[in-house]
C-alpha cells in the first residue's frame, strides 16, 4: 500500500473514499467485514440454537445402526449395516441413476436433434413436438406419471398366467414389464468366464492399437483401410469364438413365471425405470436442441469447401462438421449432464433410494442430525459438480482454436 | 424450292407447369418424398401418427364431465358406448378445478388472487411492451405491494409502510447528496432504508391500520395452494432473481479480489447443489440459522430459496453476455469519463442483457417449472394436490386428465414465455444482417 503514494503528498483520510487508488481498497475491506459479520451471526446463531435443542455437532452417528430397509442395494446392505452404509449405497444408487439417464438422454438426443434437422417435414415436425412438449413440462410432472403408468397401467405378474392371458413377454418371451418393475435375462457366470472377458477386453485393446495403425498408414500413404468393418470383426468375433470353444461359460438366465412371480434372471426395480426414463426424455428434450443448434453453428461455407476439395458427403460430416460442431456441442451437453444428476435428486418422489433418501431423508429423520446430513449430502453434489466442471474446462482448453 | 427455313417472329406463350411441380404434389415431392430414406421415414412416422390419433381419438370422444367418483365415470361410460369402452374422465377436473387454481384459499375470497392474477397482466404489460405508455411502469411498481395486499390480506399500511422507506431513501439521499457527494448519500440513504425497515415502518403500520380502514380479511399461507402458489413463487422469483443475477455477474467480473471471491463463491455453491437440498435446508435447517425464537412463513423461506437459485444461475448467463462484448464498448465508456456504475447502466448493460436474452428467459423457464418442487416439501402445489387427488378413493386410478392438465397449464405457461423471447430478440436486432 504505502508503494503507490505519491510523494509530497500528504494521506488524508478522505482519500480512502475519493482517490480512484484506495477506493477499492475500502469497498473490499468493508466487504469483508460485512461478509464476516454475517459469518459470525449465523454461526453464533446456530451454536445458540443447537444448544437450546440439546444437540452437539458430530459425525458420529455415520457409525450406528441404521435400521431401515432399501431395496436396491448395489454393495451388501443390511438393516443392520450403519448409517455411513446407507449414505454409501445412496451415493452408488445416485450414480447409477445418473450414469444411465446420461448414457440414454444422450442416445434420445443426439436421434432427435438430427430428427429436427431432417427435411422431411413430417419428421421435423414430430422431433419439434417431442423438444417442446417435454422442454415445457417439469420433470416431475414426467416423473411422476411415468411412475403412475408403470404402477397402475402395467400388468401384474399374475396376468401372464394361463391360457388367456392378458400380458405377454416381449422379444420371445425373454423381458417382461410388469407393475412391479422389469423382468429380463442375466448372464450367468459358468466355470472359464474369465477367460472370455479377457478375450473381450483384449480385441478391444486389439481395436484400439489396429485404429492407431490404419491412421499412421493412411498419413504415410494415403492408402484408407476398411476400418469400421475391421473393427465389428475384432468385437465381435474373437470373442464370440473363445465362448463357442470353451463351450459357453456365459450363459443368459431367463426369467420364468412361478407361483407369485417371476423368478430368476434380472430384475429392475421400477422406481429405477421410471426414474431413468423420465430423466432421459426429459434431458435428452435438451441435449436435442443443443446438438441441433451446434449443427447449424457449422458455417455453409464450411460445408461448401469441403463439397470443393472433393470429399463425398458422409467424408464431409466426419471429418469437417462433426469435429467443428462437437466443440459447440460437447460444454452445453456436459452441463445437461450435470443438471441430469443434480435432477437425479427428484429420486425420492418415486421412492427410489438414491442418497437425498437414505442420508438426506431416512438418516435425517431418525438420528435427528440435519445439519450434518445437509451438510454431507451438499458436499456431495458439489464434489460431483465440481468434478464434472474441471471435466468439461479440460475438455474446453483442449478443443479451444489455437490462435497463433 | 420452297424455302424451308424458319425464324419464330414471336414467343410462344408459357406452358403450364407440370402436374407434379406445383402446389401440393410439388411440395410433398420436396418435402415428403424427395428420396426413398425420406419417404420410408414419411410412411414409417405418418403411420405412427395416425396409429397415435386413432387410440387417443376415442378417450376424447367419450369423455365424462358429469361425475362423482372414477368408478361412476366407468359405468357411465360402459352404458354410453359399450362393453369394453375407454374414456377420460374429466368429471375430476369439473369437481377439483377451483383448488387446482387456488389451493385451499377460502371460496368466498377467490376474487382477490383472481384479481391480484389479472392486475399482474397489466402491471406486466409495460414492461413487456415497450409501445404502451411509460408512465404505466409507475402501476408496475406498485403492483408487488398491491398483490401482497391482495392475496394475504391485512392491512393496505403494511405494503404502504414498506414502499415508504424508498420514499425516505430518496429524501435522504437528496438531503446528503449535494453537501458529501454521491458515494456518501448512497451510505446514507441505504442505512435510512435499512433504519426505517427495521425499527419505524412497524410501528408506523401498526398505527395507522389500528382504526381498520382497507383492511382486508387476513390469509395464512399454508392456504395458498395450486397454480395460485406456482404463480406466486415463480413470479417473485423472477422478479428478484434477474437484479441480484445482475449485481453478482458485476461482482463476478469485479477487479476487487474479495468481492470477487465472495461472488464465485456463491455462484458456484449453489450452481453445485440441486435446488431441492435448498428446499430441504429451507424447511428444516433455516430456523438454526436465525436468531432463537424466530418462525417466518414456509412460502417466504421457499421463495428465498428459488430466488437465490435462480440468481447463480441468473449470474451466470449474464456474465456470458458481459463476456461477448468487445472491450472497446468498455474502454469508450471510460473514454467518455463516466464512472463505473454510469458506464454499466448506459452502455455496457443495455448491450449484455440483450445478448443473453436467450438465456435470461430459459432461466426464468426453469425456475417457473422448478416452482413444482415444493410438492417434496409437502406444499400443495398442482403436483402435491395431484397426488393427494390420486389418493381420494373416489379418484383413486386416474392418471392422464390429472396430470395432461397441468402439463397443459405449465407447456401453455413456458412455451408463451420462449415465444415471447423470440419476438423479444427480433425486435431488438440492431445489427444489419
Amino acid at each position: 500500500m504505502t508503494s503507490v503514494e505519491m510523494p509530497g503528498e500528504p494521506f488524508r483520510l478522505s482519500q480512502l473514499i475519493y482517490d480512484t487508488r484506495y477506493r477499492s481498497l475500502t469497498i473490499q475491506a468493508v466487504a469483508v467485514i460485512l461478509f464476516m459479520l454475517a459469518a459470525a451471526w449465523l454461526v453464533n446463531n446456530t451454536i445458540q440454537n443447537l444448544a437450546a435443542l440439546g444437540k452437539d455437532f458430530n459425525f458420529g452417528f455415520l457409525g450406528s445402526r441404521a435400521g431401515y430397509d432399501i431395496n436396491q442395494a448395489l454393495i451388501p446392505y443390511t438393516n443392520d449395516s450403519t448409517h455411513g452404509r446407507a449414505a454409501l449405497v445412496g451415493i452408488l444408487n445416485t450414480l447409477l441413476v445418473a450414469l444411465l439417464g446420461c448414457i440414454f438422454a444422450t442416445i434420445i438426443g443426439v436421434f432427435f436433434g438430427i430428427l429436427r434437422l431432417s427435411k422431411n417435414w413430417l419428421v421435423a415436425r414430430i422431433a419439434a413436438v417431442y423438444v417442446e412438449g417435454f422442454r415445457n413440462v417439469p420433470v416431475l410432472l414426467w416423473i411422476f406419471a411415468i411412475m403412475a403408468i408403470m404402477t397402475e397401467i402395467a400388468p401384474a405378474p399374475s396376468a401372464f398366467r394361463g391360457e388367456n392371458a392378458t400380458a405377454s413377454m416381449l422379444f420371445g418371451d425373454s423381458v417382461a414389464i410388469t407393475n412391479r418393475g422389469l423382468y429380463m435375462p442375466w448372464p450367468v457366470w459358468g466355470p472359464g468366464w474369465q477367460i472370455v472377458v479377457g478375450t473381450f477386453l483384449a480385441s478391444l485393446a486389439a481395436i484400439v492399437l489396429f485404429g492407431r495403425y490404419a491412421r499412421r498408414r493412411q498419413e504415410e500413404t494415403g492408402e484408407i483401410l476398411p476400418t469400421f468393418w475391421i473393427k465389428l470383426g475384432l468385437f465381435l468375433l474373437p470373442t464370440l469364438l473363445v465362448d463357442f470353444a470353451l463351450g459357453g461359460p456365459i450363459t443368459l438366465e431367463f426369467p420364468t413365471l412361478e407361483r407369485f412371480n417371476f423368478v430368476g434372471g434380472g430384475f429392475v426395480d421400477k422406481a429405477l425405470i421410471a426414474l431413468t426414463l423420465a430423466l432421459s426424455l426429459y434431458t435428452g428434450a435438451f441435449i436435442a436442441e443443443n446438438v441441433r443448434a451446434g449443427i447449424l453453428a457449422i458455417s455453409r461455407g464450411q460445408t461448401e469447401a469441403a463439397a470443393a476439395l472433393g470429399l463425398r458427403p458422409n467424408r464431409i460430416m466426419s471429418l469437417v462438421v462433426l469435429p467443428q460442431a462437437l466443440r459447440v456441442i460437447i460444454p452445453p451437453l456436459i452441463s445437461q449432464y450435470l443438471n441430469l444428476t443434480k435432477n437425479s435428486s427428484l429420486a425420492i418422489a418415486v421412492g427410489y433410494m438414491d442418497v437425498r433418501a437414505t442420508l438426506g431423508g431416512i438418516t435425517m429423520n431418525q438420528t435427528g442430525r440435519e445439519l450434518e446430513c445437509m451438510l454431507l449430502l451438499m458436499g456431495f453434489y458439489l464434489v460431483i459438480s465440481l468434478l464434472i466442471s474441471s471435466v468439461m474446462n479440460w475438455y474446453n482448453a483442449s478443443v479451444a482454436l489455437k490462435e497463433r | 424450292m420452297a424455302d424451308l427455313t424458319f425464324v419464330r417472329t414471336q414467343m410462344l406463350p408459357p406452358q403450364e407447369a407440370p402436374g407434379a411441380a406445383v402446389g401440393a404434389v410439388r411440395w410433398m415431392r420436396e418435402n415428403l418424398f424427395d428420396s426413398w430414406l425420406n419417404s420410408v421415414l414419411t410412411l414409417v412416422s405418418g403411420f405412427a401418427v395416425v396409429w397415435i390419433v386413432v387410440h387417443i381419438y376415442p378417450w376424447f370422444a367419450q369423455s365424462v364431465w358429469n361425475a362423482s367418483s372414477l368408478q361412476e365415470c366407468r359405468a357411465i361410460i360402459q352404458e354410453r358406448f359399450g362393453e369394453g369402452a375407454h374414456g377420460a374422465c374429466f368429471a375430476v377436473l369439473r369437481e377439483r378445478w377451483q383448488q387446482y387454481l387456488f389451493g385451499f384459499y377460502p371460496a368466498d375470497l377467490y376474487w382477490r388472487p383472481t384479481l391480484a392474477f389479472f392486475l399482474m397482466l397489466a402491471a406486466l404489460a409495460p414492461v413487456l411492451f415497450s409501445g404502451l405508455p411509460r408512465r404505466m411502469l409507475w402501476f408496475s411498481a406498485a403492483y408487488p405491494g398491491l398483490a401482497y395486499w391482495l392475496l394475504w390480506g391485512g392491512s393496505i399500511f403494511t405494503p404502504i409502510a414498506i414502499y415508504a422507506g424508498f420514499v425516505v431513501a430518496v429524501l435522504a439521499h437528496r438531503a446528503v447528496a449535494g453537501r458529501w457527494g454521491g458515494l456518501a448519500a448512497m451510505i446514507v440513504a441505504v442505512a435510512a432504508l435499512l433504519i426505517w425497515w427495521f425499527y419505524l415502518a412497524g410501528p408506523v403500520a401498526r398505527t395507522l391500520a389500528a382504526p381498520g380502514f382497507f383492511s382486508l380479511r387476513p390469509v395464512q399461507s399454508n392456504q395458498f395452494g395450486g397454480f395460485t402458489l406456482s404463480l406466486v413463487i415463480g413470479v417473485t422469483g423472477i422478479a428478484f432473481s434477474l437484479p441480484l443475477g445482475i449485481l453478482l455477474a458485476l461482482g463476478r467480473r469485479s477487479d476487487m479480489f474479495f468481492v470477487k471471491t465472495i461472488c464465485v463463491g456463491f455462484i458456484e455453491f449453489i450452481r453445485g447443489v440441486p435446488l431441492i437440498t435448498l428446499l430441504l435446508v429451507a424447511s428444516f435447517l433455516l430456523n438454526i440459522f436465525l436468531p432463537p425464537g424466530t418462525n417466518f412463513d414456509i412460502i417466504l423461506r421457499v421463495i428465498i430459496m428459488v430466488t437465490l437459485f435462480a440468481s447463480a444461475y441468473m449470474a451466470e448467463t449474464i456474465r456470458g453476455g458481459l463476456a461477448a462484448l468487445p472491450r472497446g464498448q468498455y474502454e469508450a465508456a471510460d473514454a467518455l469519463g463516466l464512472d463505473y456504475w454510469k458506464s454499466m447502466r448506459l452502455i455496457i448493460m443495455p448491450q449484455a442483457l440483450k445478448i443473453s436474452i436467450p438465456g435470461i428467459v430459459n432461466n426464468f423457464i426453469g425456475l417457473f417449472k422448478d416452482t413444482t418442487l415444493v410438492a417434496i416439501i409437502a406444499l400443495l402445489d398442482p403436483l402435491g394436490l395431484t397426488t393427494a387427488i390420486r389418493a381420494d378413493s373416489n379418484w383413486n386410478g386416474i392418471i392422464w386428465e390429472l396430470y395432461g392438465f397441468v402439463a397443459l397449464i405449465f407447456f401453455l405457461f413456458c412455451y408463451s414465455m420462449s415465444q415471447y423471447s423470440q419476438y423479444l430478440e427480433r425486435k431488438l436486432a440492431t445489427d444489419h444482417r
